[in-house]
C-alpha cells in the first residue's frame, strides 16, 4: 500500500507568545477586544486587516511599545515563554531586546552603519572587546542580508543607504541584540518590489532562528511570507489559522470579504 | 449568479462573470453534441453525425479561450478564497467539457461507419436511453454549478451508478451478439465503444459535480462514490460458455 501524499503533516512548533483575553484601550476607545492568540516559535505569523482594525496596536502590545502612550491601557495577559510581560518585575528595555521591532519607515540612527548595529549590543553589554563587537556587527549585517553591500563602507552614515538597504540595516540592527521574537510593522510598504523581495527572502531566513510577527497591508505579502495568518476587524481577532487555509478556504465571511477585495 | 457581495474593483466581477458565461456556452454546445450524436446514431443520419464532428472545433476553441481568461485572471487579479476556487473549478470544468465533446465527436465518427452496416436489433434504444441519461447528468451538474447547489451536485455524483449499470448491461448484450454471429463483431465493437464513450462522459459529468462541491465548500468530496463498471475486473460478466468462463475454472 502506498502512503497517501496527503499524510505528511506540517511541523508543530512550540508556543512562543500566548495572548489571553487581551484588551487595549486608548482613553475611552476600546481598540482591542478579547484577543486570544498563540504565536509559534520559528514561524512567520502575519496580521492582516483593514486600517484601524487594531493589528498594529496588538503588535505593539507584544513588546510593550504601547507603554510610551499615556492614555493607552492594556488588560489581560501576554506570556512570552510562559512569563507575563506585563508583570511589574519585567524591565521593558530588557523585554525589547528579546522582542525586537522593525518599523514601516526605515529609521536608521544618524550614525555610521557600524554604530547603528553596535548601539544595542553596547547598551546591553553584549560585547566585552572591540573584536567581539566587530564580530556581532558582521554577523548581524550578514543576517540582514546586507553585509556584502556595506562591508567596505561601515563608517559611512546609515542614512546614506537606499531605502531597501536602510530597511535591511534596521532588520540587522534588530537582530544584533539576539532577540527571540521579531515584530515587523509593514516593513516593506516604503520599498520597491526588488527591495521588498529581498526583505521577504530575509524574513524567510530569519524564521529559522526567530519567531517573526509581521503586520502587512499586502495580502499577497502575507500569503508569500507567513505560515500562520490572523485577520483582525474592528478590534476583534476574527480568524486565525494556517495561511494556506485562510487564503483558499476562510471560515468566516468577513475574512472572505476582506481577502477577496469585496465591499464589507 | 452568486449571493456574494461585489468586489471593490468592479472589473474583477465582470471578468469572473465573463469566464463563467463562457463555461455555460460551452456546456450548452456539449449538451447539444451529446444529443445530436445519439440522434444521428438512432436515425442513421450521416448528415447530423457530420455536424457533430465539425461542431467540436467550436468547443475546443472555447476551452482555449477559458484557459487564456483564467491565466489572465490569475496573473492580473491574484484571486483568493472563493474567487480562486471559481478560477480553478472553471479550468477543470472546461477540461471535462472538452473531453465530453471529444467523446461525442467520436460517437459521431463511429455512426458514420455504422450506417454502412446492417443494424443490430435492440441496441439503439438502450444507447439512446444511456445518452439521454448522460446528457441529463451533465445538465444537472451545470445547473448545480450555476446555482452553487451542493445537494444537486451530490445527487449527480450518486446517480453515476445508473450509467455504469447501463454500460454493464450493454457490455453483456454486445458480447452475446458477437458470440451468436461473428458477422456482428465489427458493428458491435463500434457500438461497444459508443457505450464506453457514454460511460466516460458520465464520469466527466460526475467530475464537474465534484468541482461544484469543491467550489462551494472548499473541500473535495471523498472518493467513496459508488462504482458499478465492473467489466474491467469481473470475469463473471462474460456470458455462459464463453472462453473467459472456462479459463476461470482451469
Amino acid at each position: 500500500m502506498y502512503d497517501s501524499p496527503k499524510s505528511d503533516s506540517t511541523v508543530k512548533h512550540a508556543i512562543k507568545i500566548a495572548a489571553n483575553k487581551v484588551q487595549v484601550f486608548y482613553g475611552d476607545t476600546h481598540a482591542i477586544k478579547d484577543v486570544d492568540v498563540q504565536i509559534e516559535d520559528k514561524t512567520v505569523t502575519a496580521f492582516i486587516g483593514p486600517s484601524g482594525c487594531g493589528k498594529s496596536t496588538f503588535l505593539r502590545t507584544l513588546n510593550r511599545m504601547n507603554d510610551t502612550i499615556d492614555i493607552c491601557r492594556v488588560e489581560g495577559e501576554i506570556l512570552l515563554d510562559g512569563e507575563n510581560i506585563y508583570d511589574k518585575r519585567v524591565d521593558p528595555v530588557q523585554l525589547r531586546a528579546k522582542v525586537g521591532m522593525v518599523f514601516q519607515k526605515p529609521n536608521p540612527f544618524p550614525k555610521s552603519i557600524y554604530d547603528n548595529i553596535a548601539y544595542g549590543p553596547r547598551i546591553h553589554g553584549l560585547a566585552k572587546t572591540k573584536a567581539d563587537l566587530d564580530e556581532i556587527v558582521e554577523k548581524s549585517l550578514r543576517r540582514g542580508a546586507i553585509w556584502n553591500e556595506v562591508k567596505d563602507r561601515l563608517h559611512s552614515p546609515g542614512t546614506g543607504l537606499s531605502g531597501g538597504q536602510q530597511q535591511r540595516l534596521c532588520i540587522a540592527r534588530a537582530v544584533a541584540t539576539e532577540p527571540e521574537v521579531l515584530l515587523m510593522d509593514e516593513p516593506c510598504s516604503a520599498l520597491d518590489p526588488i527591495a521588498t523581495g529581498q526583505v521577504e527572502e530575509l524574513i524567510d531566513e530569519l524564521r529559522e532562528s526567530y519567531s517573526v510577527v509581521i503586520v502587512t497591508h499586502s495580502m499577497q505579502q502575507a500569503a508569500r511570507v507567513s505560515q500562520k495568518t490572523a485577520f483582525f476587524h474592528l478590534g476583534n481577532l476574527v480568524e486565525f489559522g494556517e495561511t494556506s487555509q485562510i487564503f483558499t478556504n476562510p471560515k468566516d465571511p468577513r475574512t472572505e470579504s476582506y481577502i477577496t477585495g469585496r465591499i464589507g | 449568479m452568486t449571493e456574494q457581495k461585489q468586489h471593490i474593483a468592479s472589473a474583477f466581477d465582470r471578468d469572473l462573470e465573463a469566464i463563467q458565461a463562457k463555461i455555460m456556452k460551452m456546456g450548452g454546445l456539449v449538451e447539444a453534441a451529446i444529443l445530436d450524436a445519439s440522434q444521428s446514431l438512432d436515425a442513421r443520419d450521416e448528415e447530423l453525425a457530420d455536424k457533430v464532428r465539425k461542431g467540436d472545433a467550436a468547443i475546443d476553441e472555447l476551452e482555449e479561450m477559458i484557459n487564456e481568461d483564467a491565466a489572465r485572471l490569475i496573473a492580473l487579479r491574484a484571486p483568493t478564497a472563493s474567487d480562486l476556487r471559481v478560477v480553478l473549478s472553471v479550468m477543470k470544468i472546461s477540461a471535462n467539457l472538452e473531453r465530453i465533446g471529444d467523446y461525442a465527436k467520436n460517437m459521431a465518427k463511429r455512426t458514420g461507419v455504422l450506417v454502412q452496416m446492417s443494424p443490430i436489433p435492440g441496441s439503439h434504444s438502450s444507447l439512446r436511453r444511456m445518452a439521454r441519461e448522460v446528457e441529463r447528468q451533465l445538465q444537472d451538474a451545470l445547473d448545480a454549478y450555476i446555482r452553487r447547489d451542493v445537494a444537486l451536485a451530490e445527487d449527480v455524483i450518486q446517480r453515476d451508478l445508473e450509467i455504469d449499470q447501463m454500460y454493464n448491461a450493454l457490455f453483456r448484450e454486445f458480447l452475446t451478439f458477437m458470440m451468436e454471429d461473428p458477422r456482428n463483431i465489427t458493428a458491435c465493437m463500434h457500438l461497444h465503444f459508443i457505450a464506453k464513450n457514454n460511460e466516460r462522459m458520465g464520469d466527466h459529468a460526475t467530475s464537474i459535480a465534484e468541482q461544484v462541491v469543491y467550489l462551494v465548500t472548499g473541500e473535495t468530496p471523498d472518493e467513496k462514490r459508488p462504482k458499478q463498471d465492473k467489466t474491467s475486473t469481473d470475469l463473471g460478466v462474460a456470458p455462459e460458455g464463453s472462453y473467459v468462463e472456462k479459463s476461470k475454472d482451469a
